[in-house]
């Protein structure tokens, strides 16, 4: 463990950064076409986030301040660890790849809840209703998603995202979105949650709740949220393009995967509505996790893996 | 003799390099507004068309925000009565700087139809600065995205300081504010 993990680590989490804001207003044109209008330009997100960063703010006491930066932390930490490909990796020692997947499940934690504890610093009604729901929202997708991570984690022996990657890039077996055609289903729903796209997207509803935790930022502290969006998005993908796809044996692949992925469910988020909080939590406990815990009985029980 | 080759460079002050970063900001404020709507007038029906398939806002960088915090531009779209004057006020006040304000109609310019209502302001000049007047009764589509691009212009000129003025007349626009609306003074325990 030396100056030069750091290093890369910090490398990865800025390449996650200009990634997804670049993929992010791609997406911008991608739906702009389908609306049949112009869409802004592809970098229109880098302009939005240094914008914000260029404008005065007010603070609401150092909670407030305290929790953003907390935040902003926490993800870069999380995505400090995220491997790239099999060798793109920031943390490795003599073999031992420091990717456990339940490291991104802990560090996670540290930048939602940083969110939390500002949004609430803020005093804002609207912002404790954001953070309630965003909180629940949570609760829901996760049992489903780790139901299928945890059959996937007793298939491969493994925990590590590097091995679960190299499992499925073994000669004899597909990628885990084929082996497991219903987990992987269920991993995608779950990604959606995590991503807060449109049936999810009850936590942020700009027209309902004034855009839920984000209510009483501006300037300095919006730019650094979202540069944590951006990051925690990237990390989500990632997870996803790891655990179901198979990861990348080189960058383009994963390039090509990230941006696959991304762009299906900017897709269809943007032909859904959005649901109410007690349907997310429904809709989450009734088919994902019905289609979990068939899937990890298949699996575990049966052992019928294609 | 000084040698040409080794000649200091003459230093930029303090003064010019902030207005270099400035100069430098202002290209991302410009190419990035963010609308706060303040839909209580007619001409909120000319939205709609401007922002979606037909004359299409973002391709200007431009969108809605949903609180005046998150927000650059404020959008006032019509007459203002005194009781939505204040709430005007307010959501100025709550914004962060730099701001803009862009007025629709001729409500805002002299009171338009309503010009003799007991209930409803004339000139919204006198209580807030306003950037850029968008004048029709109502203002079509073309024109009010004529109007945000002579925003940027004006961001660009360095003409658009509204918000400098607010600051610099701030007792000016508060005497008119309470000339208008009386003093408010509310006992609860948010305002002590």
């Amino acid at each position: 463990m030396t100056i030069v993990n750091f290093l890369i680590g910090v490398g990865i989490a800025l390449f996650g950064f200009v990634l997804q804001t670049s993929i992010g207003g791609i997406n911008r044109k991608i739906v702009g076409r389908m609306q049949k209008r112009h869409g802004p330009r592809w970098y229109q997100e880098f302009i939005d986030i240094f914008k914000l960063l260029s404008k005065r703010a007010v603070s609401h006491g150092w909670i407030f301040d305290f929790g953003v930066i907390m935040a902003l932390g926490g993800i870069i930490g999380t995505a400090m660890f995220m491997p790239l490909t099999n060798q793109i990796l920031a943390f490795s020692n003599n073999g031992v790849n420091y990717d456990n997947f339940f490291i991104f499940v802990y560090l996670l934690a540290v930048g939602m809840l940083g969110m939390a504890m500002s949004a609430s610093g803020s005093g804002n009604p609207w912002a404790s209703i954001g953070v309630m729901r965003a909180l629940t929202t949570m609760l829901a997708y996760e049992v489903p998603f780790l139901i299928v991570v945890l059959t996937i984690i007793n298939l491969t022996n493994q925990s590590s995202l590097t091995g679960i990657m190299e499992y499925q890039q073994m000669a004899g077996n597909n990628w885990f979105i084929i082996a497991m055609p219903l987990g992987g289903i269920v991993g995608f729903i779950s990604l959606m949650g995590m991503l807060g796209k449109k049936p999810f997207e009850t936590y942020i509803a700009p027209a309902e709740i004034a855009s839920g935790p984000m209510v009483e930022y501006g300037g300095k502290q919006l730019g650094m949220l979202f540069i944590l969006h951006e990051i925690s998005v990237f990390i989500e993908v990632s997870l996803f393009v790891h655990l179901f796809l198979g990861g990348a044996t080189n960058i383009f692949e994963f390039l090509i995967k990230y941006f696959a992925v991304y762009t299906f469910a900017n897709l269809i988020s943007n032909v859904n509505g959005r649901f109410k909080i007690d349907q997310v939590v429904t809709f989450f406990y009734k088919w994902p996790l019905l289609m979990a815990v068939t899937q990890a009985v298949i699996v575990i029980y049966f052992g019928w893996v294609i | 003799m000084l040698s040409t080759k080794f000649t200091p460079k003459n230093k930029m002050t303090k003064a010019e390099i902030d207005r270099k970063w400035w100069e430098v900001g202002d290209y991302f404020r410009r190419n990035s507004l963010w609308l706060l709507m303040y839909c209580t007038g007619c001409c909120a029906v000319e939205l709609p068309p401007s922002m979606t398939s037909a004359y299409d806002m973002e391709r200007l960088g431009m969108g809605p925000m949903a609180t005046p915090r998150q927000a650059d531009i404020l959008l006032v779209s019509g007459y203002l009565s005194l009781k939505t004057l204040r709430r005007l006020i307010y959501t100025y006040e709550q914004m962060s700087e730099p701001k803009y304000v862009v007025a629709l109609g001729s409500c805002p310019i002299n009171g338009g139809i309503y010009h003799d209502s007991h209930a409803v302001i004339n000139q919204l000049d006198q209580y807030i600065p306003v950037d850029v007047y968008v004048a029709g009764c109502m203002p079509n589509p073309e024109s009010v995205l004529n109007g945000f691009v002579d925003l940027m212009e004006g961001i660009k000129q360095k003409t658009m300081n509204g918000w400098k003025r607010y600051h610099d007349h701030f007792e000016w626009y508060k005497e008119n504010q309470k000339n208008s609306l009386g003093e408010v003074i509310v006992h609860d325990e948010f305002h002590q």
